[in-house]
């Protein structure tokens, strides 16, 4: 079994603001990352020769091949929940591994904000209509309590520690022209905000809903220097798709996600990573809401278990920590338009390794991880693609 | 002899106090609470509740008829007998039959009950009654109806209250009523009603089979009759020459008239406090009349495990404002949630999944051992190939909670919306809304009990899950 590893390489990417975009629809969000993406890899559209499109809204390739208005070439649509964005990466990247295509293009979109509604949407099938009721904050919320239970740290605390990854989270966002939202918050700003899902998920512990779109232009690794002096190569592209063991099984704890660590064992052994904290210098993480980044950083073994408490208090994942974790300010601070949101965690790893990450800028060397996830405790996706020099 | 063989009874936590309506409106606020059934109970669920509490302990498979007496069944057009059956796990050959309309189903039950078991069609019947019924705001009904439920089975095996005769008599007469576009309940005067109506049809067939059996008040340990209000029930009964302590409370004031449940609750009540070789003189109203008398038994000491009306009449929540009853009931227009619009169920779904939504059944896998909810195909633990599951009854299992929220964006009648994870005793993991819940009482290992609700009423489907409640 081969791997991924360097056989494929970025040479452009685009990425629109993410945002309340009331005024566009989702062509045109789609072709303004596309042609950034174009403009970056110096290519023109006739030179793709097969795309992949990630959407939880949209429908077929056709969705693509419309705004771009591609010339008769194949275009597949992705959907894998909030894993979308990366999982369209990773199809990508295969095809190009494979030999069967030497440049193609990755595209993730979403547009969210003409249904009037706070938060997403529902969907799918109809079903017998027993499921509790619930929503992506009290969904993710049932990680909260039994964390801080487990790990024996009162609410007060627990809600400091969530307030602490907003405050980071909003911090990085203000340094970054293209987030949703651009300002800092206090930490008694998270914690006194409105309940969302209670006991712990308030206001600023949850994630922008916004609209926005993502594109990648990837090539054969040989040929990367053709398009520019500093391509960044794939290193790993994992995917787990859990079997929803968790909401079923009386021996799922709620404080981790299972997917999470097969997902990252499996992108670290393709990578190469021996010692994660240590080799990654930056991570964009899946925080839809803060109890998610928290566990994720202990699910990708950046953190012991139970040892966020002592990581977070010592600006670990700050930006000027050892492993900066969503340095762009994540989805708490950028938006979440779900398909776009995987291709937009890697854009900024792209411009971080480029040097081009402005304010935000970090160290240029290390790998770069994406983590990306979809669907909740107990049943999920999980994506984790790493690239590096 | 047949007779009564055990009993169960369920009030809603839920509580409004008559003087939070008439704070509301102005005017006389009549003594006491009404007992209201939570924006996802209805008559159904609740005959449900009692139902559960009447069974608990006794064979099901022995269980030939479930007959529901209602003045509200949630549909015009369709059985809630064979929900309830479903809910309270009887056989699928138990005879399933509404009786709808009239405040006196639940007598009549009985006797329909007691001739099948006397002719030896039924070895036992489950006879429920539940009402809730809606008296328009500022109005004397709206303070006056409260929400409740009750059940007896009726068999020949360890009777508990013998029945030693009935008497019915029929009295076309229209003292209360709702059509069928009608939400409230209408009335006619009351000094005609009370007076022609419910004292004079009453009084005549309870003196006609006391006199048929040469029976003197002093003779009957309890008259448990039903009563329109309390001062007619008292009039009745003191005019019939029973005193006050021989005089069943109709309950009135901590649940409410309770409609067709009202005379059964009285019953269970009774039932409560009585001794072997007791005399119980029962009366159902509405329409007519039903009398019945029964003797106990000294096997009532061996049927004392149940709720009844003592477990549930102090487990209560008083409501804290008048304004989130009359939203529950749908009675003033408020604004929606700025949420997609919720999705009707597929009746097709409903009935593939009948059996894990409506009797809540789990599964056992044959080659683990370990069981599961929902039933997978392939057992969620050891993947077995061979696929082979026992089915186990997950409703009446307690479970304690795993972990939980209350999640204030999910659109609700009652924001916020609480859900609960929890772990069956004897394995099963499953997530449920919590009803009937203060906030502050979920947490981490919290017990819990399933309770029956309607989960949603889309398309005119009134469609029927259950819940977790916390054991109080």
């Amino acid at each position: 079994m081969e791997t991924i590893k360097n056989r494929v390489a970025i040479v452009g990417m685009g990425c629109t603001t993410f945002k309340e975009h009331f005024n566009k629809d989702a062509d045109d969000l789609i072709v303004e990352a596309a042609f950034e993406a174009f403009e970056d890899a110096g290519i023109e559209p006739k030179d793709i020769q097969a795309a992949w499109v990630g959407t939880t809204q949209g429908t077929t390739g056709m969705s693509l091949a419309r705004p771009l208005k591609l010339q008769y070439i194949p275009v597949t649509r992705v959907e894998n929940m909030c894993a979308t964005g990366s999982d369209t990466f990773r199809n990508a990247c295969y095809a190009v591994a494979a030999g069967i295509y030497d440049v193609v293009l990755a595209l993730g979109f979403e547009k969210l904000k003409d249904a009037g509604i706070s938060g997403l949407g529902g969907g799918g099938y109809p079903n017998s209509g027993v499921e509790p009721r619930g929503t992506p904050p009290g969904s993710f919320s049932r990680l909260a309590p039994r964390y801080f239970h487990r790990y024996g740290i009162d609410q007060a605390k627990g809600k400091e520690l969530l307030g602490r990854i907003a405050v980071k989270n909003h911090h990085n966002g203000s340094l970054n022209p293209k987030a949703m939202f651009q300002r800092e918050i206090t930490l008694e700003q998270a914690i006194k905000a409105p309940l969302v899902a209670a006991p712990y998920l308030g206001l600023f512990d949850c994630c922008g809903v916004s609209d926005g779109a993502a594109a990648a232009v990837i090539c054969r690794a040989d040929m990367a220097k053709k398009f520019r002096p500093d391509p960044i190569f794939v290193k790993a592209c994992a995917l787990v798709s859990g079997p929803g063991e968790g909401q079923i099984r009386t021996d799922y704890d709620y404080t981790h996600f299972e997917e999470n660590t097969r997902a990252a064992q499996m992108a670290y052994r393709e990578a190469g990573i021996k010692n994660p904290l240590k080799e990654i210098t930056l991570a964009e993480v899946h925080d839809c809401f803060t109890i998610t980044e928290l566990v994720i950083c202990e699910d990708m073994a950046w953190a012991p278990r139970g040892k966020m408490k002592e990581f977070i208090e010592g600006g670990v994942f700050e930006l000027e920590g050892e492993l900066a974790v969503n340095p762009d300010g994540g989805l708490k601070s950028y938006g979440h338009p779900i398909g776009a949101s995987g291709l937009r965690m890697l854009y900024e790893c792209y411009k971080q390794l480029q040097g081009k990450a402005g304010p935000r800028q970090r160290k240029k060397d290390g790998y770069a991880v994406v983590h990306n996830l979809g669907g909740g405790p107990g049943g999920c996706n999980t994506a984790v693609n790493i690239v590096g020099l | 002899m047949a007779g009564i063989t055990s009993y169960g009874a369920y009030i809603p936590w839920n509580r409004l106090s008559r003087a939070d309506i008439a704070k509301a409106w102005g005017g006389f606020a009549a003594q006491g609470e009404k007992a209201i059934a939570n924006w996802d109970e209805d008559s159904l669920t609740m005959a449900v509740a009692a139902a559960l509490d009447c069974l608990k302990g006794v064979d099901r498979s022995a269980v030939d008829g479930l007959f529901f007496a209602t003045t509200s069944s949630p549909y015009r057009e369709k059985q809630a007998a064979s929900t309830i059956a479903l809910a309270t796990d009887l056989r699928r050959e138990a005879r399933c039959v509404d009786l709808d309309g009239s405040l006196r189903g639940a007598s009549t039950g009985i006797t329909l009950a007691l001739d099948g078991v006397k002719s030896g069609s039924a070895r036992s019947v489950l006879v429920t009654a539940a009402d809730s019924r809606m008296g328009a705001a500022q109005g004397e009904f709206e303070q006056l109806l409260g929400d409740a439920a009750a059940a007896v089975l009726i068999g020949n095996k360890n009777v508990i209250a013998t029945v030693e005769d009935t008497y019915t008599v029929t009295n076309e007469f229209i003292d209360l009523w709702r059509s069928a576009e009608d939400g409230y309940v209408r009335s006619w005067e009351d000094r005609f009603i009370l007076g022609e109506g419910y004292t004079a049809t009453v009084s005549a067939a309870v003196k006609q089979f006391m006199s048929k059996h040469k029976l003197t008040p002093k003779a009957i340990t309890k008259f448990v009759a039903y009563g329109p209000d309390l001062r007619t029930h008292q009039g009745l009964a003191k005019s019939l020459g029973f005193e006050p302590a021989q005089t069943q409370d109709t309950l009135i004031n901590a649940v409410g008239n309770s409609g067709a449940a009202e005379a059964l609750l009285m019953l269970v009540a009774a039932l409560e406090e009585a001794k072997a070789g007791d005399t119980i003189l029962f009366s159902g109203y509405g329409d007519g009349s039903d009398v019945i008398l029964f003797k106990v038994t000294p096997e009532i000491e061996k049927a004392r495990d149940h709720r009844g009306v003592k477990g549930y009449i102090n487990n209560k929540k008083v409501m804290p404002s008048y304004q989130k009853y009359l939203k529950w009931r749908g009675m003033i227009p408020t604004e929606s949630a700025r949420r997609p619009a919720p999705i009707p169920p597929s009746v097709t779904a409903m009935w593939r999944e009948q059996k894990k939504n409506l009797s809540l059944y789990g599964a056992k896998c044959m080659a683990c051992g370990k069981l599961q909810f929902p039933p997978q195909v392939l057992c969620v633990y050891c993947q077995d190939k061979g696929m082979k599951f026992e089915d186990v009854r997950m409703a009446e299992k307690q479970a304690k909670v795993f972990t939980f929220t209350h999640d204030y964006l999910a659109a609700s009648i009652d924001p916020p919306t609480t859900v609960t994870v929890v772990d069956f005793e004897g394995g099963g993991r499953g997530a449920f809304e919590c009803a009937d819940r203060d906030i502050a009482e979920i947490k981490i290992d919290t017990p819990v009990e399933m309770t029956f609700r309607k989960v949603s009423h889309l398309l005119g489907i009134h469609n029927y899950y259950w819940k977790t409640r916390p054991v109080r």
